[in-house]
């Protein structure tokens, strides 16, 4: 029990990351508004960020500039999450304009209720 | 010749950009310019085939003059030729088709061809996170053509499919990160030999092929992961799911077989029999699931989104038997169904503009009143249930082939089985179309009725544009299954190298 506590505790940055991960799914499923869900899948992706940025940690590691002597954090992690997090942004330009388009078109953003006026449609 | 290889990817974009530009001032010259683009694409795929074909090894190209394990690499083998070929010609056939068909705005055509930007990058990539930007651009693209259709239902539809296809990108890039964590790189070719320094039955490993795999296997659409897609084709104009039912799917199952083989290689399957247990399951399943869904669609479009399902899981099965002639099969079968699907959808657009008809019900008769379009309709629907010698007959035999020499017996029954449902599906649709009088009253259609954001009309009539490029693809069909013994001799060094025979 300790261990795991341990583990946990030494490991607090993954948790975190898997913590936001579950709360993205559960937000995409869960919410039956479709801008919540949109949100949620921004957690989620945010989530995956965390991870990345997290596994270029090393003890003791600085910035990775030239001037910097000493160990440097690893610099690959952080350039890939720059283009993640800007896929992520045209990803929810493009969410936010189906959904405005959505909104015109049935006067409402509740799943439930979108479903309902489709199939009666 | 390496150097036209990153053009590969560059021209669509460059193209993309000059369309918006050029189609802002000049409506008119939008189309020209896309369809010159497309020429000159399909033109750099062929080219670049013929080399790889040539010479019989893989190119690479550096990006930005980086060295491989540390820069990007592009890498086009024997594999990645082909469907780079496939990409190019589906999308010049359907922009043809889509001239009359529509949507015409240049907005659509900037999206159609930066789709084609995305689908080529995803071929030709030799990096695990560039193939993940890659795929995003597809996805982007992808969701907005689905959004093009005439109605709020395509708003619906491209919004769930761009939730659950990010989702399952998302995944994706864990799995990435996972591998990444574990070795270190990013580069394919380094990956396979350093993962297997790390050892197959490492957790991270492990780990990071289940994430890769299903994430994939959103996007390829395998049941259950599948509910994007019947939707999403449904509600799109016929240009754009012809479009992407022929090419998002394909490529997407592409980039899976590239990681099985390339990344994590047949040994990894060999060593984790949980693996290739997996996902010979998720695939049967698939085959089997996709083809009763598809039996109970009274839909056609909807009928011909969970064959896909289907046939799909049949691609994936062929590729993870990971038998030399299980992998050819599902190859010809890849590039086969891009041109049957792509058809078929092609084919049930033009027939909806000429007798209305969009559901089961309506295609009675339909043989009299477009027995040109029934005619190829008929013959795509009769090659993709595998009537020899159409190319969807050598796929599947090939596949099948496969799964009785590595006594996966359960797979060569659900081949059995599911090319009985796929008759079944569309066998009662070539009975309404031919052997029965098309009904007293006539449908009113309301042409040009709706009109959408991206200045979508329904066109009034069929140009022979259209009808040649669905009359092509039925040929194509036809043509392609005697050719693929021709492809399995191009194709057999690039499968020396992946299987490590």
């Amino acid at each position: 029990m300790t261990e795991l506590l341990d583990l946990l505790l030494t490991r607090y940055n993954y948790v975190a990351a898997v913590l936001l991960l579950g709360i993205g799914v559960y937000m995409i499923i869960e919410s039956t508004n479709l801008v919540k869900k949109v949100v949620g899948l921004n957690v989620f992706q945010t989530g995956i960020f965390l991870f990345f940025i997290t596994s270029a940690y090393r003890e003791g590691g600085g910035p990775p500039v030239l001037t910097n002597p000493g160990p440097y954090v690893s610099p690959l992690p952080h350039v890939l999450i720059l283009t993640a997090i800007v896929v992520g942004v045209s990803l929810v330009a493009v969410a936010l304009a189906l959904i405005v388009r959505i909104y015109s078109e049935y006067g409402t953003l509740d799943e439930d209720v979108l479903r309902e006026v489709q199939t009666g449609e | 010749m390496s150097d036209l290889v990153p053009l590969l990817v560059a021209v669509p974009i460059l193209a993309a950009v000059l369309t918006l530009g050029v189609g802002h001032l000049v409506r008119r010259a939008a189309w020209p310019l896309a369809a010159l683009a497309a020429v000159v694409q399909v033109g750099l795929a062929a080219s670049v085939a013929a080399t790889v074909y040539a010479s019989g090894e893989a190119i690479s190209y550096e990006l930005g003059g980086f060295e491989p394990p540390y820069g990007i690499e592009l890498v086009v083998d024997g594999l990645s030729a082909a469907v780079v070929v496939l990409v190019a010609v589906v999308a010049l056939g359907v922009l043809v088709y889509a001239r009359r068909a529509g949507p015409r705005s240049p907005a659509f055509l900037t999206e159609y061809l930066l789709l084609v930007a995305g689908l080529s990058g995803m071929s030709v990539t030799g990096d695990m996170f560039n193939l993940y930007v890659f795929l995003e651009i597809t996805g982007l693209a992808a969701y907005a053509l689905v959004a093009t259709g005439d109605s709020g239902r395509a708003a619906v539809g491209a919004l769930k499919y761009l939730v659950i296809g990010t989702v399952g990108a998302s995944l994706f890039l864990l799995g990435v990160g996972y591998a990444f964590l574990a070795t270190g790189t990013l580069n394919m070719a380094d990956l396979s030999v350093r993962l297997a320094e790390v050892g197959y039955d490492a957790t991270l490993v492990r780990a990071s092929f289940a994430l890769v795999v299903v994430g994939l296997a959103v996007k390829t659409a395998l049941y259950p992961l599948h509910t994007w897609q019947p939707e999403a084709y449904a509600s799109a104009p016929d240009s754009v799911s012809a479009f992407i039912a022929a090419l998002v799917s394909t490529v997407s199952a592409y980039a899976l077989a590239r990681c099985v083989f390339s990344i994590y290689t047949v040994d990894f399957l060999a060593q984790v029999p949980l693996a290739r247990t997996g996902l010979l399951t998720l695939a049967g399943v698939s085959i089997v699931a996709g083809s009763v869904l598809a039996v109970l669609q009274t839909e056609i479009k909807r009928m011909l989104a969970y064959s896909s399902v289907s046939q799909f899981g049949l691609v994936v099965a062929g590729f993870t038997l990971a038998d030399p002639a299980s992998v050819t099969g599902a190859t010809i079968h890849l590039l086969g169904h891009a041109v049957m699907k792509g058809g078929l959808f092609l084919a049930a657009g033009a027939i909806a503009v000429i007798a209305g008809a969009r559901t089961v019900d309506e295609y009675d008769g339909l043989g009299a009143r477009a027995p040109v379009l029934s005619g190829s309709f008929a013959v795509l629907a009769l090659a993709m249930v595998g009537v020899p010698p159409a190319v969807g007959f050598v796929g599947k035999w090939y596949i099948a082939l496969g799964a009785v020499q590595s006594e996966a017996w359960p797979i060569a029954v659900v081949i059995l089985v599911s090319t009985l449902l796929t008759l079944a599906y569309f066998a009662r649709l070539l009975e309404r179309m031919f052997f029965r009088a098309a009904p007293a009253t006539e449908r009113v259609t309301a042409p040009g009725a709706a009109v959408a954001d991206g200045g979508y009309t329904r066109p009034d009539s069929v140009s022979p544009g259209m009808v040649a490029v669905v009359v092509l693809a039925a040929a194509l069909a036809l043509v392609l299954g005697p050719a693929t013994s021709q492809f399995e001799q191009l194709l057999r060094p690039t499968l020396e190298t992946l299987l490590q025979l």
